[in-house]
């Protein structure tokens, strides 16, 4: 029986709606980020405390993919417009929720998206999104194994934030350990330390998130 | 939980590629998986055998080509499996190591049949 070769990305269509994303975002000239972590990793708090820090200076809207609206309750009261992508228990974000969502924002009035994946170190890895760049957050308490264990997340970031630096002494923390796993994986990745409660390393970040909203705000930039 | 979105889009490749070579039947598709792709083979059977009732792929065997994932040492050229719990070069001790495969994910091939099938 006849055998027809292929050769096809399964994720094709995912891909090829996660290219048409990217051109809204980049005719609207802002800057999108998809922010993934594990369950509690710290995604909620980076978000808010950008927000704060932000928020006079740049137009900032979030899409929140949860499955209660608790996370986006606490946005919303910051002033800042979401829209939230009930998973109803999705491992993940993929680009058609992405693209149905993006209708209940005003793209143009926006300087930088935020899209808060579902909590997950697994599956949100496959899935392009169209954003700019894929930041991840892992945080000290999940261990310094995360890289090892979860290398699809961490070969595909274009940005790593690792969380709650403050807790590095007491969770016996190898940072050199853990670093060397992400190099291997993805060679000279943007890496920044950070503590959501204390606020150090958060400036570094900030610093970073100014430059890339500038970068993007004309619609020049293309893929990174 | 993925794999079910997966399992749509292979479903609907397999039968844009059978309907453009106007296959009767599809009898098996190969899929290629690599190592950190993270996809469970029982899991996309399991919902192949649902979605794909009432089309010509209905009881189609699927078959997983796994690609383990490779690493190369910059320092000695040394190629070798991932291991999970160190990444270092099993010859040289090197740090200086990079992924080189592992990633794939993509239908190969299909099997299927042409001809219509009360010829059969």
């Amino acid at each position: 029986m006849p055998e027809i070769p292929i050769v096809e990305n399964i994720l094709d269509a995912n891909d090829q709606l996660a290219a048409r994303i990217r051109i809204e975002f980049d005719s609207a000239g802002l800057l999108a980020l998809n922010l993934m972590a594990s369950p509690g990793g710290g995604k909620t708090s980076v978000i808010l405390k950008t927000i704060e820090a932000l928020k006079d200076d740049v137009r900032i809207g979030v899409i929140d993919g949860d499955v209660v609206p608790l996370d986006l309750e606490k946005i919303a009261e910051m002033g800042i417009p979401v829209s939230l992508i009930n998973t109803g228990g999705n491992c993940h974000l993929d680009a058609n929720m992405v693209y149905s969502a993006l209708p209940s924002l005003d793209l143009n009035a926006l300087d930088l998206l935020i899209i808060e994946n579902v909590g997950n170190l697994i599956c949100p890895a496959a899935f392009s999104l169209g954003v700019h760049y894929d930041v991840v957050i892992a945080s000290v308490p999940e261990g310094d194994d995360k890289p090892y264990k979860y290398p699809a997340m961490f070969k595909g970031a274009d940005v790593l934030l690792l969380n709650k630096m403050d807790l590095e002494d007491y969770m016996g923390f190898r940072v050199d350990y853990f670093r060397h796993g992400v190099e291997v994986l993805n060679p000279g990745l943007t890496f920044f330390p950070i503590s959501c409660r204390t606020g150090d390393g958060f400036d570094a970040w900030l610093d970073w998130l100014r430059t890339a909203i500038k970068a993007y705000s004309n619609g020049q930039e293309t893929t990174p | 939980m993925h794999e079910l979105s997966i399992t749509q889009s292979l479903l609907d490749i397999a039968l844009r590629h059978a309907d453009e070579a106007g296959a009767t039947r599809i009898n098996e598709l190969k899929i290629v998986v690599g190592e950190l792709s993270s996809i469970i083979d029982d899991s996309v059977q399991f919902y192949w055998d649902m979605i794909s009732h009432d089309t010509i792929a209905e009881g189609a065997l699927l078959t997983f080509k796994r690609i383990p994932a490779a690493l190369r040492c910059d320092d000695c050229g040394h190629e070798f499996p991932l291991n999970r719990e160190q990444f270092t070069c099993p010859a040289c001790g090197s740090g200086k190591i990079r992924v080189t495969s592992g990633d794939e994910f993509y239908l190969e091939s299909i099997d299927v049949n042409l001809e219509p099938e009360s010829e059969r």
